[in-house]
């Protein structure tokens, strides 16, 4: 059985990271692509069809910011990135302009392939799912196997992210899940991380999922604990 | 058993004035009075003292006031000094040209003759009457030492001195009050007595002059005085405030103008017209805020140049230290299938790559306190939470040390208002730091609650703090014992950053240690954000020993 080599789209101006990044990932058996350059980054997007991509924050020619928002307008493909500073507003906008997670440099290797592997989780249950939740007029279904989610016979594009975590909460109808517990179940972190990654990401989601995102039918806020999936 | 009362109560005031007797109600009303009255004295002396305008204007009004009443006064009296003067001289005159007339006419009378004497009065009149009347309206009234001749009663209204003086052969004057002609009402008078002789004996000729004109002619001049006081009176305070107000609106506007531009509202000025004192008040105060403004931009700009070379050097530090840590990461990892040597230099690279990095982080960290540019992110949440995930992160660390770290926490849930994310960063601190000097002896952790604060405390039994040393463990790099060596390579700086973090809740963090008896160190933070700590549930010093409270 030949395994594929996950590709990843590296876009970093710093040669010297780049170099060192291609050498990590190619020993823990990613097949790198490289561009430096923030304008050229879309192009090597479409060229490359990478299944993560790693983005700096801060490039030339385009920011980080932009790449990430435009790559988001095309794909769900799962963005990580990188980050000189991890307190900044420049992590929520970077989550909000449509990155997964991030790493904070300087990262360690492992948690980097830590980060992209969780990312990269293929889900083993092929077995026949379906779930459904949301109000009872306007309900929410998702076909678990075929990743997708449909609201009144029209398909909503989520992103795997998304996906996974609409499927975490949907699982299980009554759970209330803290942040924390979603960040390990779907992010895959197992220690405290950031929370901002739930917040800004249910957001996305629910403004996908909700008829009206300012009052969630499908993806409830518990108060103080965490969130739960609305009653199917 | 008891008699319920079934009599309806009197309504308590109803009762009250029955009882209050007739003395005891005036002494009531005059205390309320005199309570209204201090307070408006007290109402006054504040207006007083805020108001510059109605210090001027009572001042104004007082001596303005002071002057117009004596000048008035003295005019007044002036005028009706001088107009009685001359209506006096007048009558006197008037008493010496009659004198001839009278004389002759009383000359060959006896005075005993009452009809004869009524005629000559008559005559003496018309006479009087015809030869001018330069002294105004006048009477006569003709008396002998005997008998009154007067119609009615002119003995009442000519004063007993007066006759006793013409009696005496004197001319007199006296002002004295005269019944006016056809009423019984007197009017103010003048009375001019002179003795004519005669055959028979000594007459007395009064003339009696109403000073009806007179006295009507000084009413209304003091009316005048008074109307043209009042006005000029009214005229001078309402200069007086209209000169305050043109001095105290610029003065009150520079004040309002100078408390926006305190409140921080740096692009306030005054509008300035003319060149006079007031305009130079307002430009100086407009270069006053411009300089200010520019000092402050300055350190505004040398601020965020601060802020962003920090955030640059972080980014710029990082990137490089990125690849140097993978790429260690890369030779630890082989470093089985390097010579002795070569491993060792590996496995020391990455331990001091660790060190490096963790200094990197708390310095950037320590100069974002020191720019100002902190910031909490406050929710709700359980105390008993943060501190055992701080336990469970910690669990690595204290496994190293051989210490076991004992919780001592509520059953109930604490919910604090904090940024769990700096707080468990001061309990890790602090954890770190009591394995780091516990000696491998049990690290106990406290939790202790009222309703306006928590207090979490972190006890090690290890070798404790030298006296005095409580107030320098959260300095900068400071080191307890320079002698002794770490096994976690703390910083130097987390006490610090703690101590920073503590502050930005409004919270203490406070230490209490004994040489040979461990150290303990407390965090004491407010249950809703921005609420001022009064004290700590716990205290600072572990039961049993003495510690003096400071902060």
């Amino acid at each position: 059985m030949v395994v594929v080599k996950p590709r990843v789209l590296v876009v970093d101006d710093d040669a010297a990271l780049a170099e060192m990044l291609g050498i990590v990932l190619r020993t823990d058996g990613f097949e790198p692509a490289f561009v430096a350059d923030g304008s050229r980054a879309l192009q090597a997007f479409r060229d490359t069809k990478p299944d993560v991509v790693l983005l700096d924050l801060m490039l030339p020619g385009l920011s980080g910011i932009d790449v990430c928002r435009a790559i988001r307008a095309e794909s769900g493909t799962p963005i990580i990135m990188l980050t000189a500073k991890s307190d900044t507003v420049d992590v929520v906008l970077g989550l909000e302009s449509g990155a997964d997670d991030y790493v904070v440099k300087p990262f360690k290797p492992k948690e980097l392939v830590a980060r992209m592997r969780a990312r990269l989780r293929q889900h083993e249950d092929l077995a026949s799912e379906t779930l459904t939740i949301g109000p009872s007029d306007a309900p929410v279904s998702i076909d678990v196997p075929a990743h997708q989610v449909l609201r009144n016979g029209s398909a909503i594009a989520l992103t795997p992210l998304e996906f996974d975590l609409l499927v975490a909460l949907a699982r299980k109808p009554r759970q209330v899940f803290t942040r924390e517990v979603l960040l390990e179940q779907v992010w895959g972190y197992r220690h405290a991380a950031d929370t901002r990654l739930v917040n800004v990401h249910v957001q996305r989601l629910r403004s996908k999922v909700e008829r009206d995102p300012e009052r969630p039918e499908v993806v409830l806020t518990v108060r103080g604990v965490g969130y739960k999936a609305g009653p199917p | 058993m008891t008699e319920a009362p079934s009599r309806p109560v009197p309504s308590a005031a109803v009762r009250e004035a029955a009882l209050v007797p007739p003395v005891r109600q005036a002494s009531a009303l005059r205390a309320a009075l005199r309570t209204r009255a201090q307070a408006g004295i007290r109402a006054f002396i504040r207006a007083w003292q805020r108001s510059l305008q109605l210090r001027v204007a009572t001042i104004t009004l007082l001596v303005t006031g002071v002057a117009v009443v004596v000048i008035g006064v003295f005019i007044v009296d002036q005028v009706a000094g001088g107009i009685l003067r001359a209506k006096r001289e007048a009558a006197i005159s008037q008493a010496n040209v009659g004198l001839e007339s009278a004389r002759s006419v009383l000359a060959g009378i006896d005075a005993g003759v009452v009809a004869d004497v009524a005629d000559a009065q008559e005559q003496i009149t018309a006479n009087l009457t015809a030869s001018g009347r330069s002294a105004g309206l006048f009477s006569i009234a003709i008396e002998s030492g005997a008998t009154a001749f007067g119609r009615g009663a002119t003995t009442e209204v000519v004063p007993v001195g007066l006759r006793r003086l013409v009696q005496q052969g004197n001319l007199a004057v006296q002002y004295s009050p005269l019944r006016g002609p056809g009423t019984a009402q007197r009017v103010p008078g003048l009375i001019v007595g002179e003795p004519v002789p005669a055959r028979s004996g000594l007459f007395e000729l009064y003339y009696l002059f109403p000073l009806t004109a007179e006295r009507q002619t000084i009413a209304l001049l003091q009316r005048t005085v008074l109307l043209s006081g009042l006005s000029l009176l009214l005229l001078v305070m309402a200069i007086a405030l209209l000169v305050t107000r043109l001095v105290v609106r610029p003065v009150r506007v520079a004040a309002k103008t100078a408390g926006r531009l305190a409140a921080g509202d740096l692009s306030q000025r005054i509008l300035v017209h003319g060149s006079d004192d007031i305009a130079r008040l307002g430009r100086s105060f407009n270069d006053m805020a411009v300089s200010l403004q520019r000092q402050i931009r300055r350190l505004e700009d040398l601020s965020r140049v601060q802020r962003r070379f920090t955030s640059d050097v972080s980014h710029e530090l990082r990137t490089p230290l990125t690849t140097i840590r993978m790429a260690a990461e890369l030779l630890y990892a082989n470093r089985d299938d390097f010579p002795p040597e070569l491993g060792r230099s590996a496995e020391l690279l990455r331990a001091e790559l660790d060190r490096f990095e963790a200094l990197l982080g708390e310095l950037l960290e320590i100069s974002r306190y020191d720019a100002g540019v902190a910031s909490l992110e406050s929710e709700t949440a359980d105390i008993r939470g943060v501190v055992a995930t701080t336990v469970a992160g910690s669990a690595l660390l204290a496994a190293r040390h051989g210490s076991e770290v004992v919780v001592h926490a509520p059953p109930v849930a604490v919910p604090v208002e904090m940024d769990s994310r700096r707080v468990e960063r001061i309990l890790r601190n602090l954890l770190a730091n009591a394995l780091d000097h516990g000696e491998g002896r049990p690290v106990e952790i406290a939790i202790g609650y009222d309703d306006e604060a928590v207090a979490i405390t972190v006890r090690d039994h290890g070798i404790g703090l030298r006296p005095g040393d409580a107030g320098l463990v959260f300095n900068r790099f400071w080191r307890g014992d320079p002698s002794r060596s770490r096994l976690t390579g703390g910083t130097g700086l987390g006490l610090a950053i703690s101590l920073e973090d503590a502050r930005l809740h409004d919270g203490w963090l406070q230490a209490w240690g004994e040489r040979g008896n461990g150290a303990q160190f407390r965090l004491t933070l407010p249950r809703r954000a921005g609420h001022t700590l009064m004290s700590s549930p716990l205290p600072l010093a572990p039961v049993g020993y003495a510690g003096e409270e400071e902060e």
